[in-house]
């Protein structure tokens, strides 16, 4: 048994380390070489081509998101700054129009005032006008009514002077309370 | 022997063809007729010639069509791709490293592909446990090491590498022979052997429990052998599964003592 598993050593001292054969060898190189030459002419150039485009991708993917991101914050600022603008000029406008608004009150206030005082001076005028215009006709009356009665008191009595006064000044202060009465009427109501 | 001689598929098969001798399993179970009337063409060097057909269909197929954005199944080549590009290739070679990337993707896809053999059916053989291919890999590594050295630095890469900076003038006589023999002979030795002799001992182990297990539980009239046949092989499934680690990890180390090499001949100084 001990020579069974010793045959191979017969003959040699290297036993298994010696190859059986000298083609396990050779075809070790060439198959070896066969496959590095396909490797090196065909997968690795394919490969790292792929890889180099690859990496071109991203970095070109990173610069686009760059760019975007760029182009976002300008977008923002212009937004912002359209916004403040609008802003000032809402409180412009605003400004504005609370101005006018007081200075329209103050003219409309002024021209009612003047409104008023005309209306009233035109008012003051026509009373004035028929105060005058009354007064007129009252004369004229009186003058007709004094001398209807002057013809009565003398047709009557001329002995007393005295009541004769008397009789003339009532009759006058009649006169005056009665026109008085008549003139403040129509104003009063 | 003379049996499979005559039957010459049957090298072919897992732990076949060497039934007279199978047990114990040694050196000799490594050993397989040769094939079609020759003696080399054996059941090693056809998985060898399957697993770079694969290998270069695969990466053939992976980069008929590459997009920007990967597919399902770009995405997984990529990470394979990556873990030998990001992972080894440019953290030890730094700038270079597009120059030996290539190199580097066939020694890793290479060796994983051959080890995982070892633990898959029909095949059930690590391609590395023969000793030749183990060779051939670690002899391209040092031609690649040792060229990238040359092409670097010219003449001045074997000073860069005999005589180490700071060391004195009349210590050259020990350093140089020293550092000649750490540098240019043991390193590809050392490679081919560690692979080697991880899937060599790994396949072995596998063929203990495995053929061990069979002749127990085959063994008649003894219920103890059979149970312990019986454990024998499921524990082989461990083993199997130890041994797909242990192939990822010998084909991970030969990448990064290659790239290893290759930096520390194309550094300026070390």
């Amino acid at each position: 048994m001990v020579a069974q598993i010793w045959a191979p050593l017969e003959g040699s001292t290297l036993g298994p380390l010696l190859p059986s054969h000298i083609s396990e060898f050779i075809v070790g190189i060439i198959l070896a070489v066969l496959v590095w030459i396909v490797i090196a002419k065909k997968v690795v150039p394919t490969f790292e081509k792929m890889y180099a485009e690859r990496a071109d991708a991203i970095q070109g993917g990173m610069e686009r998101a760059e760019k975007a991101q760029v182009e976002a914050e300008q977008a923002l600022a212009q937004y912002r700054q359209q916004l403040s603008e609008a802003r000032e000029e809402a409180a412009r406008i605003r400004e504005d129009a609370k101005n006018q608004g007081a200075q329209i009150v103050s003219e409309m206030r002024t021209q009612a005032t003047n409104d008023a005082a005309r209306i009233m001076a035109q008012a003051r005028q026509q009373l004035d006008a028929e105060k005058a215009s009354v007064l007129k006709e009252l004369r004229g009356e009186i003058g007709g009514l004094a001398t209807t009665l002057a013809g009565k008191i003398v047709g009557e009595s001329l002995a007393d002077d005295a009541r004769t006064r008397n009789t003339v000044d009532r009759f006058i202060a009649d006169l005056e309370a009665q026109a008085d009465h008549q003139s403040d009427a129509p104003v009063g109501s | 022997m003379q049996l499979s001689m005559l039957v010459p598929l049957q090298g072919l098969l897992p732990l076949e063809g060497e039934s007279h001798d199978a047990w114990p399993p040694g050196p000799h179970s490594f050993e397989y007729p040769g094939l079609f009337g020759t003696t080399w063409i054996n059941k090693p060097l056809l998985q060898a010639v399957i697993a770079a057909l694969l290998l270069i269909v695969f990466w053939l197929a992976a980069s008929r069509k590459v997009n920007i954005l990967p597919s399902k199944g770009q995405f997984a080549v990529e990470y394979i791709y990556d873990f030998v590009r990001n992972g080894i290739a440019r953290d030890l070679l730094g700038r270079d490293y597009k120059k030996f990337l290539p190199f580097l993707l066939m020694i890793f896809t290479w060796t994983l592909v051959n080890n995982w053999f070892g633990e898959l059916f029909v095949f059930m053989l690590p391609t590395f446990s023969k000793i030749g291919y183990a060779y051939a890999l670690a002899v391209l590594a040092w031609v690649v090491y040792v060229g990238a050295g040359f092409q670097r630095h010219g003449l001045h890469y074997l000073k860069l590498q005999l005589i180490p900076e700071g060391v004195p003038w009349y210590l050259y006589p020990m350093i140089i022979p020293l550092e000649f023999l750490s540098n240019f002979i043991v390193r590809p030795i050392t490679l081919a052997l560690r692979l080697f002799a991880n899937m060599f001992a790994g396949h072995l182990v596998v063929m203990v429990f495995v053929v061990g297990g069979e002749i127990l539980l085959r063994t008649q009239g003894n219920l103890l052998y059979n149970i312990s046949g019986v454990v024998s092989i499921v524990f082989s499934f461990a083993v199997l599964f130890l041994e797909l680690f242990i192939g990822a990890l010998q084909a991970y180390i030969f990448t990064v003592l290659s790239a290893q090499y290759i930096s520390s001949s194309i550094a300026d100084a070390h």
